[in-house]
């Protein structure tokens, strides 16, 4: 089934277009976040011993865990894509449904992170009691990693209930070699919010 | 000019009347239907906001308390800033005519995603909503700069100002993104990118600023509202925090946001020249460069709103050279629309009035903007009346007459009908007069050392601040009379034809007003765009018998 706009001329160009109005999206997620990475440079200008301190409170392991999670994901979302182009959409929709799972993985993970810092009161702002690293500038650091990966969650669980849909319309045969742009769009949206967890993950974790 | 020999009649069918009843609007996916709606919005807000630049003037009529107290004055002028500048003049040109013309003048049948459209329509009203149902609740005391750590601090309803304005952002992404791919997937045979009208040139121009500079904005905004609920200290100097952050990120989005909202303007004042003059645009190239180029160096120049805020000397000098490079390129439109008009056979009619006093305050703006772009003069002139007078040149005196030129020069091709041009003529005339005489004074208040956003002053001031208040009542009452007759005219008008002002558009090609689809039969386009130097020779067009 392939829907089609009358305004378009041909489905190729609907396609470039939908494509073309995604990358558009895309970049503007980009200076979203962007704002932030500002922010978190500025600071860590500001408070160079904070930010190499800090990664001693971190969760190193759950962190790389994660990264492989979201990645191993974003792999499974680009092998759908190659499954449905070849029309395959019982396998497009098995992958999708696994790259969900490991989205509500990363989830759960970051999640107990939360907890972990929640307990020891490395809260944002205001309510920043963490006894072990009580610098000045420690909670701005605080306050940062809380912002930024609480942002990219609120962009995974979008990411997820778009996959999910997609993973849905797959089983039940809605697209085809012909017809998948969704699908390609879709993955792009998860591609971009992995991206964004490969520059958080060495900004927080590593540094 | 020559009139068609028999008078016109309406096209029997069109957009206005393809479909009937509310619901067919409120689910319409017809650019121009949703153009007219974000129109009406958009009128709805200038009054909404006008009224309270009247109720300021009156405040500012004499020294010491005239109407209101000094909170309800902080939170008169927040509210005339919120919703002139988010609500009402940022989406202004985009999203009325923008949404209106932009598939008529590439020959599209609509834009790219109507469904987004839609959306970006609700989105833009559901933000205006909670935008002003938190100024009438609690009022923000703010100003429409949000400044931290007074935003943060303050008592006052500034979360829902601030998620309203985030939501109406969201609104303008969508638009911009909905316009970029339009421009680039949906241009009919025959639009080459340099035979793009000026017009579209200009949204499109503006559609990647408002699409790299607004979620820049939207971040920021999320920073102030956690900040208020969770007291992040980011911005808080009390918790090791910067203020001056919130300043860079705000106006990396808001001076850029200063040419969304007149990039548009020149779009407009482009298309109206060549018409009125009936003369191909004495550069094109020229046009569309130095839109690009505005559109790009604008993202460079945030710098000069803070000369006084602790900026470096090397940092303060970048940007003040910069931000001068973007009075080149206004410089060279102004100049290519003089060279337009010169030897041109000038039609005086209400548009082009309007386009006389764009070209003429807009000169006047830029070079006072060229002024406090002088870090030494900024530092006398920052946050005085100079600045106000400074900024209403370019977004009332320019932006706002090139809002009226396009409404003027539309207005048939939206409805079919004319509105009386003599009548036209003459309000636009006081409306320049009014809009001299109400800002004028405020130059040079700002000069003697009148600060902005005081609800009083010294005795001194007075005789400029009251003839300041008469320009604006001038002003108030020009709107008054275009509100008169151009809402007669939507009913009684004369019947205005296709093209009533024998204009070489592409938009003018459809009927007026349109069909639902735009054209009748797939259109190619043989001429240039703004071609008048065929005389008398009607342009190629593709249309149903
Ligand atoms: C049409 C007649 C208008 C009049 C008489 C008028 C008058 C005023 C006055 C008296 C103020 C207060 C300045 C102060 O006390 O600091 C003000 C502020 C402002 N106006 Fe207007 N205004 C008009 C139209 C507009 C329009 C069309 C826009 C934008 C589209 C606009 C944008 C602003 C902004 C952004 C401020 C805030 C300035 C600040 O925060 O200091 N105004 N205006
Ligand atoms: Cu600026």
């Amino acid at each position: 089934m392939v829907p089609h706009a009358e305004h378009f001329g041909d489905e190729a160009s609907r396609q470039d277009a939908a494509h073309m109005g995604m990358w558009i999206f895309l970049a503007t997620e980009v200076l979203l976040f962007a704002a932030l990475f500002a922010a978190y440079s500025l600071y860590r200008l500001a408070y160079p011993e904070v930010f190499s301190q800090a990664r001693e409170h971190m969760d190193l392991a759950l962190g790389t865990i994660n990264t492989y999670v979201l990645v191993s994901s974003s792999v499974l979302v680009a092998l759908a894509i190659a499954s449905i182009r070849k029309g395959r959409d019982l396998a497009a929709g098995v992958l999708l449904a696994g790259a969900v799972l490991l989205g509500i993985t990363f989830l759960c993970i970051k999640g107990m992170e939360y907890a972990h810092h929640a307990k020891d009161k490395a809260l944002p702002g205001a309510h920043y009691a963490y006894d072990k690293f009580a610098v000045p500038g420690a909670s701005l650091y605080f306050t940062l990693y809380w912002i930024m990966t609480g942002i990219h969650a609120v962009h995974v669980t979008v990411g997820i209930g778009v996959l999910s849909v997609l993973c849905g319309q797959a089983l039940s045969g809605k697209f085809s070699a012909a017809y998948h742009t969704p699908v390609e769009l879709g993955g792009m949206y998860w591609h971009l919010v992995d991206i964004v967890w490969l520059f958080l993950w060495p900004l927080l974790y590593l540094a | 000019m020559s009139l068609p020999s028999a008078e016109p009649r309406l096209p029997e069918r069109h957009y206005l009347n393809a479909e009937r009843g509310l619901w067919s609007w409120l689910t319409t996916h017809d650019h121009k239907r949703i153009g007219l709606m974000f129109l009406g919005m958009l009128l709805l807000m200038f009054l909404l906001g006008g009224i309270y630049a009247l109720a300021l003037r009156i405040e500012l009529l004499t020294p010491g308390e005239t109407i209101m107290g000094r909170l309800a004055y902080n939170r008169a002028f927040t509210l005339h800033g919120v919703v002139m500048v988010w609500l009402f003049l940022i989406p202004s040109i985009p999203s009325a005519f923008g949404n209106f013309l932009l598939p008529l003048m590439i020959g599209a049948k609509d834009v790219a995603f109507p469904r987004l459209n839609l959306a970006s329509l609700y989105l833009y009203v559901l933000g205006a909503a909670i935008t002003l149902w938190g100024m009438f609740e609690g009022g923000a005391d703010t100003g429409w700069t949000f400044y931290t750590p007074y935003s943060t601090a303050t008592g006052t309803a500034v979360l829902p100002v601030l998620l309203g304005v985030f939501v109406v952002g969201f609104s303008t992404i969508l638009t911009g993104v909905n316009f970029i791919t339009t421009v680039h997937t949906m241009r009919a045979p025959g639009i080459t990118w340099m035979k793009v009208p000026l017009f579209v040139w200009a949204i499109y121009g503006t559609a990647v600023i408002q699409v790299l500079a607004t979620p820049v904005l939207g971040m920021v905004l999320v920073l102030v509202m956690l900040e208020r609920v969770a007291g992040l200290g980011i911005f808080d100097p009390a918790r090791g925090g910067d203020p001056l952050l919130y300043q860079h990120l705000f106006w990396f989005y808001s001076h850029p946001a200063v040419y969304i909202m007149i990039l548009p303007g020149m779009g407009v004042v482009s298309e109206a020249v060549c018409a009125f003059s009936r003369k191909n645009p004495f550069s094109y190239r020229v046009l569309v460069l130095s839109t690009v180029g505005i559109a790009f160096v604008g993202f460079l120049t945030w710098g000069h709103h803070m000369f006084v805020s602790g900026a470096s000397v090397l940092g303060a000098g970048a940007f003040s050279i910069l931000s001068m490079l973007v009075a080149i390129f206004t410089a060279l439109k102004i100049f290519t629309w003089l060279g337009t008009m010169y030897r041109g056979s000038i039609w005086i009619t209400a548009p082009f009035v309007y386009v006389l006093g764009f070209i003429f305050l807009l000169f006047f703006g830029g070079m006072s903007g060229v002024a406090v772009a002088v870090t030494s003069a900024d530092i006398h002139w920052h946050d005085t009346y100079f600045v106000v007078a400074h900024f209403h040149f370019i977004m009332v005196g320019a932006s706002l007459m090139a809002f009226l030129s396009g409404l003027h020069y539309w207005f048939p091709k939206m409805f079919g009908r004319r509105y009386p041009e003599a009548v036209g003529i003459g309000t636009a005339v006081l409306i320049i007069f009014g809009f001299i005489a109400t800002f004028l004074p405020q130059f040079l208040l700002g000069n003697m050392g009148m600060p902005r956003r005081y609800a009083d002053y010294p005795e001194r001031f007075q005789s400029l601040h009251v003839a300041s208040t008469a320009g604006a009542s001038l002003l108030g009452f020009g709107f008054l009379i275009i509100a008169i007759y151009l809402g007669w005219s939507l009913r009684h008008g004369r019947v205005a034809g296709r093209n009533p002002w024998e204009s070489r558009g592409y938009e003018w090609l459809s009927e007026s007003p349109p069909p639902e689809s735009n054209f009748h039969e797939p259109m190619v386009f043989t001429d240039p765009p703004h071609d008048y130097s065929k005389p008398g020779v009607e342009p190629e067009v593709g249309r149903a018998a």
